[in-house]
């Protein structure tokens, strides 16, 4: 392993890896007391390399969400959504539970970690 | 640095040739012949010999190296090439690099060029790769990304899906005043049609959609001492900028402002003019949101009154704002990338202004006395925004 490398793998696989073991895990800046996803080398913008990772609340709000719609014999219409977690980062998920064309934007959603296509995923749930 | 010496390329530069190139269906031609021969064809439209070519600049989704590829098959060795892919937007930022370059004088005829046949093989055409945290999502790229920012804005300002049909429109009725646009035999369209069209990703349906179409196009540039002496009333580059800060949608900051806020203050600040001086506004309109987004974001109107502005068709042929002339993304021509139709259309609204014969359109689709056009070009998921200011001779 280069000696410039800390850790034995990169962030993008250890958010997998925690995946995997059932955490939903996302990084914070010590110094700046401050949560980002997706997961990166270092702080975005300021470039601060002090990170840990948190596991998250799984607390969220919708910010924005689509209904993708796809043939039945392809899947069927499923759901795209954009959320913001309660600590602050936003990312792409998708909410089940209801129809994929009934999720609004501003409704609270849970994380739970399922899986897709045979790789895990988080997946939000309506409260 | 400061900015009077940014401004120090405003009109140093000037576009003497456009081309277009296999626009439509260009079944039995590759990506590379029909780029090419918009690059040919705008040689001869500037009367500038090919071997005098030392800039050579673009990007496809057919090519890895596009500005190598395109310089080989023309047989030109550049001094400067740019192959720089920022997405859709890219040719206008290679504008911007063309401009650095002539006016540093490291090279002295610029060719920026874009060549597609996807229709004619199968469809949209794409070089993204999958994007980390999203991909296991399924988006459908680009339109999810869209769809998703038209929703936002919905939400935010009270806009409706007939607000957004307003947008296509306006673009057909511009494509119907235009014998070159894609659906200039499509007749106009109406709220129902856009609104009861196949859904692609809610809100968006078909008709909110940019058409999928073979194309290419072609401009030379060259230094403003220099296009005095070509064919055609030069177009002179009076400002040029550019700015991102996303690459993913889950990225955006915030889904209802574009870096074109950005983008636009320094472009129309490098051109010494406002929007409200514009006499045509051609904005990359991909989806019928990119409109109303970069109407507020390049300063004709306040964030969320955009579908207030362009109701009563006020962005039509009838109507007070100029926009999207050609018929647009929506209407006129898409081939996977448009930026360079986008600039393309705002050059020729100038030429044609300025005497040049262009080509033929029915009554109004000209804009009479133009002299000052805004070219802004949208790059991947909202992301690269890059807005050009064009003005013809007395805008100096």
């Amino acid at each position: 392993m280069p000696e410039n490398l800390k850790g034995l793998v990169g962030p993008e696989q250890q958010f997998k890896d925690f995946l995997s073991d059932g955490k939903f895990m996302i990084q914070r800046c010590k110094s700046l007391n401050q949560f980002f996803f997706h997961p990166r080398v270092a702080f975005p913008g300021s470039g601060e390399r002090d990170l840990e990772w948190v596991e998250a609340s799984g607390n969220g709000v919708v910010y924005s969400s689509s209904c993708n719609r796809r043939l039945p014999e392809k899947g069927g219409d499923f759901n795209l959504s954009l959320i913001t977690l309660e600590e602050g980062p936003r990312m792409m998920a998708r909410v089940e539970g209801v129809d994929p064309d009934k999720v609004e934007i501003g409704q609270k959603v849970k994380a739970r970690i399922s899986s897709l296509n045979g790789e895990p995923a988080v997946i939000f749930d309506i409260v | 640095m400061d900015q009077n010496d940014i401004n120090k390329l405003r009109g140093k530069t000037a576009v003497v040739g456009l081309a277009e190139s296999g626009c439509g269906l260009a079944s039995g031609w590759s990506a590379m012949e029909i780029m090419a021969t918009a690059v040919h064809d705008a040689l001869d439209d500037a009367g500038i010999k090919l071997k005098e070519v030392d800039g050579v600049f673009a990007a496809t989704a057919f090519h890895s190296m596009a500005a190598m590829s395109l310089s080989e098959y023309l047989g030109v060795k550049p001094k400067f090439a740019d192959g720089s892919q920022i997405g859709g937007s890219s040719f206008l930022s290679h504008i911007l690099t063309a401009a650095m370059a002539l006016d540093a004088g490291l090279i002295n005829v610029a060719v920026v060029a874009y060549g597609s046949n996807q229709k004619s093989i199968g469809g949209f055409k794409t070089i993204s790769e999958a994007m980390p945290y999203e991909a296991q999502y399924q988006p459908r790229m680009p339109v999810s990304a869209y769809a998703l920012a038209a929703k936002r804005y919905m939400y935010e300002f009270g806009a409706s899906r007939e607000d957004l049909a307003n947008v296509a429109i306006a673009a057909r009725d511009w494509a119907l005043l235009n014998p070159r646009a894609y659906t200039h035999h499509d007749g106009p369209l109406n709220v129902n049609d856009v609104l009861s069209a196949r859904p692609i990703v809610d809100p968006l349906g078909k008709l909110d959609c940019c058409l999928v179409t073979d194309g290419g196009a072609a401009i030379v540039m060259t230094r403003s001492d220099r296009a005095k002496d070509t064919k055609k009333n030069p177009i002179y580059l009076l400002g040029a900028a550019m700015e991102h800060h996303h690459r993913m949608i889950s990225e955006m900051p915030d889904l209802v402002r574009t870096s074109a806020i950005e983008s636009g203050i320094r472009a129309f600040e490098m051109s010494g003019y406002t929007p409200e001086d514009m006499d045509t506004i051609q904005l990359y309109d991909a989806f019928t949101i990119n409109t109303l987004l970069f109407l507020e974001d390049l300063g004709f109107c306040k964030k969320g009154e955009a579908a207030e502005l362009i109701k009563n068709n006020n962005i039509g042929p009838s109507g007070s704002l100029k926009v999207n002339t050609n018929g647009g993304g929506l209407s006129c021509v898409h081939p996977g990338m448009y930026g360079l139709f986008v600039t393309l259309e705002a050059l020729r609204q100038l030429r044609n202004a300025s005497g040049d014969n262009v080509g033929q359109r029915l009554d109004g689709g000209w804009i009479d006395n133009a002299k000052l056009s805004v070219a802004h070009g949208n790059g991947g998921v909202l992301s690269s925004q890059v807005t050009n200011i064009w003005g013809v001779s007395d805008t100096l």
